[in-house]
Parts: C-alpha cells; sequence; structure tokens
C-alpha cells in the first residue's frame, strides 16, 4: 500500500501515508484476531464472558472516539442507540428470530433510528448538542418503557437462546462480540482513511475553514452520526445477548456513555488506537475495582479528568509522542528525503 | 376542575425548575460553560442541607443562610481551578471535565450515601400545608414559596447584572474577555464570582427540591439537569426571564401528560421540548436580559 500512498514532490520529501509498520501492523492485526477467535477453545468460559463486556465498551469507545474525536460531536446520549441495540433484538427474539441473526438488523435499525434523532439535536452546538442528546436518550427509553408487550418498564428474558447449551452459548456470544469489534474498528479505519476521514479532520482543525473549503459539514456529521448509531446499537445487541435479558433502565443508562467517553478520552481522543488503550485500562480498572461497587466509575472519572486536563492526547498520545509510531495512520506524514542516515520526521505530527 | 389543577400545579413547579435552569443558564452566558455536573451539586447542596440540619437542628428553611455560602465557595474554588484549567484547553475538555464531574460525584453519593432518598423538612408545616382556593383546588404552600423565591432570585440577577458596578463587570468579560483584561480587570476572579453566584443557586435549587420531592444520587442528572435543560431550551437560550417561562411551560406540559396518565408526566415534558426544538428552536422568548 506504501507505493499508492506516497508521493514524491519536486524537493524529494516524501508525503506518505503508509511505512512499513503499516504492513507488519495489518498482519499483527490478524494475527491477533485469530488468536482471539481461538479464545474459547483455550480459556475458561468466565474469561470470555469478561472479554465479551471489553468487546462492547471497546466497541462503544471507537465510536464515540468517531463522534467527539473526528466530528467533534460530544453526545451524552450514545445510550438511545445502545438501548435500541438490545431492544432490537429482544424484538427479533419475540417474532421468533435467532438472537444471533438479529445483532445486524439491529445495528442496522438503530442507524435508521440516528436520521429522525439527528434532526432533532443537529442544530445544537457542543454543551446544548451534549445535554439535548441525554434528554433524547431519555425520551426514547420513556417511550420504550410505554410498550407492555416487550416488557415496559421493567424489561423481559431474551428468548430463543435456551437450546444452546451453556458452553456453545458463551463461545457464540464470544465470537459475535468479537465479530462486531472488528467489524466497528475496521469500518472506522476504513471511513477515516476515506474521503470521509480527510474532511472530518478538515472540520476537526477549523470548521469555519473546512466549510469554506467545500467540506459539506453537516453531511459529514450527519454520516458520522448514523454509523456511531450502527455501531452503538450493534455493541447494544451483544450486551442483550450476554445478559440474557434487556432491562430499560440498564440499557438505556448514561452509565454507557460514561464508560465509553472516559475509555477515549484516558486512551487517547482522535486516534483509532486510543480507545483499544483506554479499554484496556478500563476493564483492569473495572475489574481490579469490582468488589467495591461504584468505585471503577469514580476512579475512570477522575482519571478521564486528569488526562483532559494534562494530557490531552491520552495514553496513546504520548506514546505516539515519545516513539513516533502509529499502528493505524490515518493522516500523512512529511518526511526528509530517503538519502540522509535515517532523517526523523520534518513534522513528527499527522498533517490532515 | 383536574385540568384546571394539573395547570395551576404546573405552572408553579415551573419556578422549582426556573430555580434549577438558572445556575446553568448563568455559567453558559457568562462562561460558555455548560456545566454537566450542575444537578449532581444540586443534590450535593442538598445533602449538605440534610447534614447541617441533622447535626445543628437549624430549621429547615434557614439551612439556606449556611448552604447558599457553602456553594457559592464552592464554586469559587471549582472555577478558579478544575473550570478555569478546563476553559483554557478549550470547549471539549471543559465538557469532559464537567461530565467526568458529575459521574464522580453521582457515584461517590451513592458509594458513601447509599442509593435511599432522602428529603427534607418532612415534618415542617410549610411542607405540609397548601392553600385552599376553592372546593377542589388547592395548591401547596412550599410551591408558592419557591415560585416566589425563584421570582426572587430571577429579579435579583437582573438588577444585578443590569444594574450594579460588579454586574456590568461581569458582563464586560462575558462580552470579551480579553478587552476586559486589557481595561484591567481580572477575569478569572470574575469568573470565579459569576460561578460562586451560580452556585448559590445551585443551593436554592438543591434545598427546594429536596422539600418538593426526595433527593437520591440518580437525581441530580435524571431530573434536576435535564429539566434544567429543558427550560432553558423551552424559554430560549441566554434569557432569564424565558428561563422562568420555559419552566412554567415544562411544569404544565408535566402535569397535563400526568393526568392523561399518571406515569406520562416526565415524558410530557420532553416531548414538548423536543416540539419546541424543531419548531422555535431560538425559544419561546428572544429577549435577551441580563447577561
Amino acid at each position: 500500500m506504501s507505493a499508492a500512498a506516497t508521493t514524491i514532490d519536486a524537493a524529494g520529501v516524501r508525503v506518505t501515508r503508509g511505512r512499513r509498520n503499516v504492513a507488519w501492523t495489518g498482519v499483527g492485526a490478524l494475527l491477533v484476531v485469530v488468536v482471539l477467535a481461538a479464545f474459547p477453545y483455550l480459556v475458561h468460559s468466565g474469561t470470555t464472558s469478561i472479554m465479551v463486556q471489553g468487546f462492547i465498551v471497546l466497541t462503544l469507545a471507537s465510536m464515540w472516539n468517531l463522534l467527539a474525536g473526528y466530528a467533534g460531536l460530544v453526545s451524552v446520549g450514545q445510550q438511545a442507540f445502545v438501548g435500541l441495540g438490545a431492544y432490537g433484538v429482544l424484538i427479533a427474539a419475540t417474532h421468533g428470530l435467532s438472537p444471533f441473526a438479529a445483532v445486524p438488523i439491529a445495528a442496522i435499525a438503530s442507524g435508521v433510528a440516528a436520521l429522525p434523532l439527528w434532526w432533532l439535536v443537529s442544530r445544537l452546538r457542543s454543551g446544548y448538542f451534549a445535554i439535548a442528546t441525554w434528554v433524547l436518550a431519555a425520551t426514547v427509553m420513556l417511550i420504550i418503557e410505554k410498550f407492555s408487550s416487550i416488557g415496559g418498564g421493567t424489561g423481559m428474558p431474551l428468548t430463543g437462546l435456551s437450546d444452546l447449551g451453556p458452553t456453545l452459548l458463551a463461545a457464540d456470544t464470544y465470537w459475535v462480540g468479537l465479530a462486531v469489534t472488528v467489524a466497528a474498528l475496521t469500518g472506522t479505519y476504513l471511513l477515516l482513511q476515506g474521503r470521509l476521514g480527510l474532511a472530518l479532520t478538515a472540520i476537526r482543525d477549523d470548521e469555519t475553514a473546512a466549510r469554506s473549503s467545500g467540506v459539506r459539514v453537516g453531511l459529514a456529521r450527519l454520516v458520522v452520526f448514523v454509523v456511531a448509531g450502527v455501531g452503538c446499537g450493534a455493541a447494544g445487541a451483544v450486551l442483550a445477548i450476554s445478559q440474557l435479558q434487556v432491562q430499560p433502565r440498564a440499557v438505556f443508562s448514561v452509565q454507557w456513555t460514561a464508560e465509553m467517553a472516559f475509555a477515549v478520552i484516558i486512551g487517547g481522543l482522535g486516534t483509532i488506537e486510543g480507545p483499544i488503550v483506554g479499554t484496556v485500562v478500563y476493564m483492569v480498572l473495572q475489574q481490579t475495582l469490582q468488589s467495591y461497587n461504584a468505585w471503577y466509575l469514580i476512579v475512570l472519572g477522575l482519571v478521564a479528568m486528569l488526562v483532559a486536563l494534562f494530557a490531552r492526547r491520552g495514553l496513546w498520545g504520548l506514546v505516539e509522542s515519545r516513539l513516533d509510531v502509529r499502528l493505524f495512520p490515518v493522516g500523512y506524514w512529511l518526511r526528509a528525503p530517503a538519502g540522509g542516515t535515517g532523517a526523523p520526521p520534518i513534522v513528527p505530527d499527522e498533517v490532515g | 376542575m383536574a385540568w384546571l389543577d394539573a395547570v395551576l400545579q404546573g405552572a408553579l413547579t415551573g419556578g422549582l425548575y426556573a430555580l434549577f435552569a438558572c445556575g446553568l443558564s448563568l455559567l453558559f452566558g457568562v462562561m460558555k460553560v455548560v456545566n454537566l455536573a450542575h444537578g449532581d451539586l444540586a443534590v450535593v447542596a442538598g445533602y449538605v442541607a440534610v447534614g447541617i440540619i441533622t447535626v445543628t437542628h437549624v430549621p429547615v428553611l434557614w439551612s439556606f443562610l449556611i448552604v447558599v455560602p457553602v456553594m457559592g465557595v464552592a464554586g469559587y474554588l471549582l472555577q478558579r481551578s478544575v473550570i478555569q484549567a478546563a476553559l483554557a484547553r478549550g470547549e471539549l475538555t471543559t465538557l469532559i471535565v464537567t461530565f467526568g464531574l458529575s459521574v464522580v460525584i453521582e457515584n461517590a453519593l451513592l458509594q458513601f450515601f447509599t442509593a435511599n432518598s432522602r428529603g427534607l423538612g418532612a415534618g415542617e408545616a410549610l411542607v405540609r400545608s397548601s392553600l385552599h382556593l376553592g372546593p377542589r383546588l388547592q395548591v401547596a404552600w412550599l410551591l408558592v414559596v419557591i415560585f416566589a423565591v425563584a421570582v426572587l432570585v430571577l429579579l435579583g440577577l437582573q438588577y444585578f447584572l443590569s444594574r450594579s458596578q460588579y454586574g456590568r463587570l461581569i458582563r464586560a468579560v462575558a462580552d470579551d474577555r480579553e478587552a476586559a483584561q486589557l481595561a484591567g480587570c481580572d477575569d478569572r476572579h470574575v469568573f470565579g464570582i459569576a460561578a460562586a453566584i451560580a452556585f448559590g443557586t445551585v443551593g436554592l435549587a438543591g434545598i427546594a427540591y429536596g422539600m418538593y420531592s426526595q433527593l437520591s444520587p440518580s437525581t441530580g442528572t435524571d431530573t434536576i439537569l435535564l429539566f434544567a435543560f429543558a427550560a432553558v431550551v423551552i424559554g430560549g437560550l441566554g434569557s432569564l426571564w424565558g428561563t422562568l417561562l420555559g419552566g412554567v411551560v415544562l411544569g404544565v406540559a408535566q402535569q397535563i401528560g400526568a393526568q392523561i396518565d399518571i406515569s406520562d408526566d416526565v415524558l410530557a415534558g420532553y416531548l414538548v421540548f423536543l416540539a419546541v426544538l424543531v419548531l422555535r428552536p431560538q425559544g419561546l422568548t428572544t429577549r435577551r436580559a441580563g447577561s
């Protein structure tokens, strides 16, 4: 890929996206996925169920990263889509569809629901957008609670999985979670590498300038909001399957947005690697502090606040600036002529 | 009669929602800070009031004499430290920091004070008695008092911002921070004072809600923040009196919703909020008062 993505200008300065490590990242990522896919054969089902939680948070985090890190949309209402995804699976299951087959349907339905919701909140900016999405999520939950056929205010158990044995169910849930996460990360990477990624980077850096250069800001944001709706819906669908029940107050809890946002902030906003690092930190904290009730959210919140204030590019930002590596490059490097003895990059930062 | 009752109750509850909203509105108007921890701070104020009353046995009504200054000082300190630092780093950081604060406060309350709800002054005559207006029409005295307090607070804020020396300073800094700095004003101190005032109203809101209903760790976001925001948007962003109108409209919508189905009050309020967002995004009033 480096041949296609590299241009050499007159001065011999190379503008490049791919470097040798990118190919290795691809191979490495593939290996990681293969090893992860083999996990149900290797580890206890307790471990895989913890990892399913990790998959859900990672999927959510990469969606929130797309929203806040690239489109400048700080949504505090993504739990609306988590809930819609979970209810999508529940409704499909009550109609006799297999919950596993319902995951893509629920995800797409959440994405479709994102369209009218976007229309409602799109005129608001920044902080007002944040609270409006929150109100919207609360409204969606209150409307769902009106339907007693899907459990009303108390929710209901998910049927259609009882004929699977517990081992197979745990393994299938794990694979679906892994598939959703891989799809979310790959999707994010491809989206950001393309034209939309360029538009989003331009908006992130200077919205007015982007607008005047012909970037269709509203359309780009709409696409991101819908994609995030699909991703969060898929995560909600996996959540419903892993919990085997859907309760409105649980699936529409703002805690989901807190977790995804904090994972992104801690890992590093505006990078694809950040949510992965953040999810690992989140899982470690959650597993260490799980016997202390609400403490993991308190610690997570405090760490996120400190990172937001003192290390704005997150943990991955620290790694990046020390080691000059990018595993999933979506920007470009400007590099000195190759003749120099391993000349350092002229502009170490990514340029949109 | 039931409908008239609903409208009357709703309108009076609007005073409570306006009280929720004015701190949010003030912080946004002056500093462009949308404080996502607003509601949780009101709950903290309510819990502080519970603590003060348990320890000192002061009457509930007078607890504001302690709670409001405490919240004011807390607001000044929080502004000068965390919020100021976040503001310097941009809008996104401010949102993340206040959201983090909200989650931390809510879960800390849950951890240290359990999920149990607690009220203020359950035995007080004011909380129990009501004003009889007709054979089947009565309003709780408490709601009347809260409405009056909200009007007084809004009047006071408007007078302060438009007439007083310091209010002018706050508006100057809000309009153009750098120009105010050049003219020799300490903008960070001015922001701190504005935050102190906003937090003072948050203290009042916490006490009022504690007396009107029950406070629990999740009240801060579920009820106070979201209702305050809905009132602000319905009334019109940045307008103090619009906030009162927004609160009244929200309250009436909720009570009418409750007439249709007792569990539909909150949903009805949000649907009116969304309708305003679509049909009249600038809010019902476009007049701007004060900030």
